[in-house]
């Protein structure tokens, strides 16, 4: 009897694969532990391992085609002994190419339900995934700015982490792009140093919960030396990588830090969702003159979105974008939480209640403005995030509304939040600890007591 | 550049320059005594890290400097802003708060910056200098510029992980940089922690050429500054100099200073003094005489009381300007 090789999911955040390369053919006998495939994620590219003996049968996804989804059958083994049908010829069993994957649209994210796209009408639009917006960012900066470059753990022969960097050392060389050892505080400061001394520098960490080791140079040096030299020494610096839970990778490695950052004076902070604010706003935070902490999500990386094809797209700070308008209630999100935001508004739609959902973007300068003025429309608030409700960006949006807004509010502000704990491995405990949907839906109920 | 000892060398013959030599010293000395006397009048207030008995160290350093090269240091960086030729009117204002101050009264003692002296901090916390240092001067490489970087430090401060992290980074990016340190024999509240490797051992251990010299002797620190720059400008990387030298004063003013005795900062202060020391050369080699000394000491007097009196006159900072540099515009 025939056992299916599915599509493995190898880092925590990978939906689908591409074969690039099959070691094994029709009809070859594998052990356990030999090498069968070579799997090229939008990460990177890894060899693929027979976990049991056999002899490969079928091949259902042939070498070179579309990615295919985790999980989906890719070869048929057979025991070793099994002589019930021949082997059938390559030519027979290829199987049909898989349709090719289509991403599924972000919910929400239909051009008529967007009332301030934030670029000019009639701009070209082409889809995108967040990942290539950023490295065309930093692509077009480095071409603009011979002042910027680019430091950071596995960011020049790596082409990155999570590939965000590619094609830099390429185009710009080892100067531009540097590669460094694992030491985030040396790195942070050799960035700071040099932004002080007229370069702009962005520091790549490997992952937020990393920059916890350089945290006195991000603060102590980067964020307060402007106004302790009072107004001498800027320092032009994006610190930047992925923030945020990632999938199954625990308490040390899925901290939100967008409430930490934006505590803090001196600091700007951005935590894009769309893959046009990802390039807008990269391209605004090495622009500016102050340092910036611009956080990104592993879960967002490889999500498409719709960007305007522009010489020049550059998103201001401190503008919140209105992805659909409604007139019975306003949800506040930014990040990977706008995912489960603009779900519950589409399922809130079908249900006849028509949500306002404003993406924050940036949480310093923080646009309260924008959530206001949606309040005195809507009447009530719901804000959600992925971090920790204590001294939370929705508290803090909570407690301004309320002050900018007290009359037009008809029920206390509603914050939706990540659970109050540190993220567990187990999938059941880490589902239970994001919001959902569902949690912004039964936020909704709540302010509308109904 | 092999590891050697600068006091092992032969003197050099002393010269005009070293006239220039006693007259830094004597007003980064002065200069200091006079921020104790207004600490204690409460004039200045918060942390106050004096330099007294480490002038020869920054002094030398700086005669072995281009213009153009930049430096940086920690909190106790009165003495390397005097030296790097900052106006002691802006810095002793800073010191009492003033509008006028280097960093309009927003830093204080410990967070003094002066862009034009290619003098990058002033930094509170221990150690931190030290990348920013190496960024500084990597700055300088990417802008095709030939400059080398000081990047003073403490023995305590050499300690801390990031220092070692930065030899790793400077010496893999081939960094223009001259790591002083300066070793005035206690840390903050103890007398320097018997370490089974020596504070150059740690700079070895990861590449650099090291050289330790006699802190206390001016022209000797001016001499291994003299090698050690010309190795880093010749772009071969960085290099470590450790000045061995002793701080007079308390880790800070409000520090009791427990871990030594009186007598025993007397006695150093009458065998090694840097100042005293070079007097003396300056007088046997005939290069200045007793009353040449005495006028230098009186123009260095009226610099540092004119300081004192424009400081005490400034305006403080008005309190509708809180606000004012939180963020750089533009």
């Amino acid at each position: 009897m025939a056992t299916e090789i599915r599509m493995p999911a190898l880092s925590p955040a990978m939906e689908e694969g591409r074969l690039s390369r099959w070691f094994v053919a029709e009809g070859d006998a594998v052990e356990p532990g030999d090498v069968i495939a070579e799997i090229e994620t939008d990460k990177a590219t890894l060899e693929f391992e027979a976990v049991a003996a056999g002899r490969l049968d079928r091949i259902l996804v042939p070498e070179g085609g579309d990615p295919v989804k985790v999980d989906t059958p890719i070869a048929l083994l057979v025991p070793a002994n099994d002589a019930t049908r021949p082997a059938a010829t390559a030519a027979e069993s290829a199987a049909p190419a898989p349709a090719p994957v289509t991403r599924p649209r972000p919910r929400g994210a239909r051009a008529a339900a967007i009332p301030e796209p934030g670029w000019p009408a009639g701009a070209h639009l082409s889809p995108l995934i967040v990942r290539e917006a950023l490295r065309d960012a930093l692509t077009e900066e480095m071409r603009r700015d011979e002042s910027v470059f680019v430091i950071g753990e596995e960011v020049g022969m790596a082409e990155g982490p999570y590939r965000v960097t590619q094609g830099l050392l390429d185009a710009f060389g080892a100067a531009r792009v540097i590669d460094t050892p694992v030491t985030e505080a040396a790195f942070a400061g050799i960035g700071v140093g040099a932004a002080f001394a007229g370069q702009r520098p962005v520091v790549e960490f490997m992952n937020l919960s990393f920059a916890l080791q350089a945290m006195d140079q991000i603060v102590n040096s980067a964020a307060f030396t402007h106004y302790m030299s009072g107004g001498e020494i800027a320092c032009p610096i994006v610190f930047r990588g992925p923030n945020g839970a990632a999938g199954r990778v625990g308490a040390q490695h899925a901290m939100c830090f967008a409430a930490w950052f934006a505590h803090i004076p001196g600091l700007r902070v951005v935590y894009p969702y769309a893959a046009s604010d990802a390039k807008g706003l990269l391209k605004a935070a090495i622009r500016d003159p102050n340092p910036v902490i611009f956080l990104e999500n592993e879960r967002l990386y490889g999500k498409s979105f719709e960007v305007p094809a522009l010489d020049d797209h550059v998103v201001a700070f401190g503008r919140a974008r209105i992805w659909r308008s409604g007139g019975d209630v306003t949800l506040a999100s930014y990040g990977p939480a706008m995912a489960a935001t603009l779900e519950a508004a589409e399922a809130l739609a079908d249900d006849g209640i028509e949500a306002e959902v404003i993406d924050l973007r940036t949480l310093r300068p923080l646009d309260v403005d924008t959530v206001a003025q949606s309040v005195t429309r809507t009447h009530r608030l719901v804000t959600v995030e992925e971090g920790w409700p204590q001294g939370g960006i929705g508290a803090h949006l909570a407690a301004e509304v309320t002050r900018a807004a007290f009359d037009w509010l008809d029920a206390p502000v509603a914050s939706v939040t990540g659970a109050d704990v540190p993220m567990p491995y187990a999938e059941t405990l880490e589902r239970a600890a994001l919001p959902c949907a569902e949690d912004v839906i039964a936020a909704v109920r709540q302010v509308r007591y109904r | 550049m092999a590891a050697r000892d600068g006091t092992d060398r032969a003197p050099e013959a002393a010269s005009d320059d070293d006239v220039a030599l006693y007259r830094d010293m004597l007003l980064i000395r002065r200069f200091e005594e006079k921020a104790g006397q207004l600490y204690g009048m409460g004039l200045i207030a918060g942390f106050c890290h004096l330099y007294i008995g480490q002038e020869a160290v920054v002094t030398g350093i700086e005669a072995a400097a281009r213009p153009g090269d930049q430096r940086i240091t920690s909190y106790r960086g009165h003495g390397h802003m005097l030296a790097a030729g900052m106006d002691p009117a802006a810095l002793m204002a800073e010191l009492l708060g003033r509008e006028t101050g280097v960093s309009r009264g927003r830093g204080g003692s410990m967070h003094m910056f002066g862009r034009e002296a290619g003098f990058w901090g002033g930094h509170g916390i221990v150690g931190a200098q030290v990348p920013i240092g190496a960024g500084v001067a990597l700055a300088q490489k990417q802008q095709g510029r030939h400059a080398v970087t000081f990047v003073y430090f403490g023995d305590a401060a050499a300690d801390q992980g990031q220092v070692a992290e930065t030899y790793r980074m400077a010496e893999m990016l081939r960094l223009p940089v001259l790591f002083v340190i300066e070793n005035n024999s206690f840390a903050a509240g103890v007398a320097g922690a018997a370490a089974r490797s020596s504070l150059l051992d740690r700079a070895r251990a990861y590449g650099l050429p090291v050289q330790s010299v006699d802190g206390m002797d001016v022209r000797a620190v001016r001499e291994a500054a003299r090698d050690a720059v010309l190795h880093a400008r010749a772009g071969k990387g960085p290099v470590a100099l450790e000045a061995r030298t002793y701080r007079y004063r308390g880790h800070s003013m409000a520090d009791p200073a427990k871990y030594r005795t009186r007598d025993e900062a007397a006695r150093v202060r009458a065998a090694r003094d840097p100042i005293d020391g070079l007097r003396r050369v300056l007088l046997e080699a005939g290069l200045a005489t007793e009353d040449d000394l005495r006028r230098i000491d009186r123009e260095v007097k009226d610099v540092v009381s004119a300081a004192a009196d424009a400081a005490r006159a400034a305006p403080e900072p008005a309190a509708e300007t809180l606000h004012a540099h939180v963020v750089a515009e533009g």
